[in-house]
């Protein structure tokens, strides 16, 4: 499956995603209740240590962190020119949210989506009781994912029909065919699935 | 209950969604910035199907994001985009169409324009960027107000989207391949 996952042979690749997702979490919330500074050094550190340990090519990662940082760093700096408040401060609240991002960043990157999805699973099993069917919940991720070539597969098709035509601007010409297609598409997968014998009132649990 | 074409609906529109932010952005020829499709898709889904299906549909999506793929607008995803500044417009997609698909059900069920064009606008623009707008403001640690001014240029390509949407939706409400909610 297509993700942002990049493979390697690291302890941080084999931990689990729940272990990982859950540390990212605390890491967090432990970022956000200390000082500025003191937050964003420990989580910079942290995510450097395990950039590192997961083998990753530390270039490519830190690439990935310079729209937020450039975004970060501007919204900052328009604060710090308006309201007065220090430079050390500014940098600090952006690195802050730079080293945040980093940790978040490596949890994708060493993590398959097939585990995240598995991942989600086991947190919807855990809802049941809030009326969650993870039955039909892991369903309909498992179709999304299979059906999101078959929708840009679609999208580029009726755009390339407007192009033909020349109504490549006419955004109604774009979007009332594609989802008149989309629509009928439902149609046909309901009766395929209906037709395997999905039982829709099926709740997952095998007793 | 959820029947097994309101499981089908939403996948598709999930998947819709992430299709919409793949293809290259739509030149609109008269704004200078050509338009990214994506949040069009949360008016589409609450219009078209509804609060249940629509809010489903924009979950599975950021689901998804979290997971991994690299479906939003640009090919970025996974939960680092999610905690960054613009992270609270996406978390609001599912918000934003279940809104939608609320006043939908109420006040906008024919394929008239103008009030699907007000329901979108309300659902599509104000629950998300009430989503948003927050975010940014605990991300960025700057005060509620300068948050909003600071995403304000983005207001009007939104309500080309919602008046996009709107005709769009009142559209195939009128070509009748619409399936009717819980069908």
């Amino acid at each position: 499956m297509l993700g942002l996952y990049l493979h390697r042979d690291s302890v941080i690749h084999r931990l689990g995603a729940g272990v990982k997702m859950g540390g990212l979490l605390a890491a967090t919330l432990a970022v956000l209740a200390l000082p500025g500074a003191l937050g964003a050094l420990a989580a910079g550190l942290l995510g450097l240590g395990l950039l590192v340990a997961a083998k990753l090519p530390v270039g490519r990662v830190l690439r990935e962190l310079r729209a937020p940082v450039v975004m970060l760093t501007l919204l900052f700096g328009c604060q710090a020119l308006l309201a007065g408040t220090g430079w050390a401060e500014t940098l600090a609240a952006v690195a802050r949210f730079a080293a945040l991002i980093l940790l978040a960043t490596l949890m994708t990157l060493t993590t398959k989506v097939a585990d995240m999805v598995d991942l989600f699973e086991r947190l919807f099993s855990a809802l049941r009781p809030l009326g969650v069917n993870p039955a039909k919940m892991a369903l309909m991720l498992a179709l999304t994912i299979r059906f999101i070539p078959l929708l840009a597969e679609q999208v580029r098709e009726v755009r390339m029909a407007q192009q033909a035509r020349g109504v490549e601007r006419n955004i109604a010409a774009l979007f009332v065919p594609l989802l008149v297609k989309i629509l009928r598409l439902a149609d046909d997968l309901t009766a395929a699935l209906d037709a395997r014998g999905y039982d829709p009132t099926d709740d997952g649990r095998h007793t | 209950m959820l029947s097994t074409r309101d499981l089908v609906l939403s996948a598709l529109f999930a998947a819709l969604v992430a299709g919409l932010g793949m293809a290259p952005p739509i030149p609109l020829g008269f704004l200078p910035v050509p338009i990214t499709a994506q949040s069009l898709g949360v008016m589409l889904a609450g219009a078209l199907l509804g609060a249940k299906r629509g809010g489903l549909a924009l979950l599975l999506f950021v689901l998804l994001v979290a997971a991994g793929l690299p479906l939003l607008a640009g090919g970025r995803g996974g939960v680092g985009v999610l905690m960054g500044p613009s992270g609270g417009f996406v978390l609001a997609f599912p918000v934003g169409a279940f809104v939608t698909g609320l006043l939908a059900e109420r006040f906008a069920t024919g394929a008239n324009p103008i009030r699907l064009f007000a329901v979108c606008a309300v659902g599509g623009i104000l629950a998300v960027y009430a989503g948003g707008i927050p975010w940014l403001s605990v991300v960025a640690g700057m005060p509620l107000e300068k948050a909003a001014l600071a995403v304000m240029a983005f207001i009007p390509g939104d309500f080309i989207k919602a008046g996009i949407a709107a005709f769009a939706a009142a559209a195939v409400r009128r070509a009748g391949v619409l399936p009717t909610a819980h069908a």
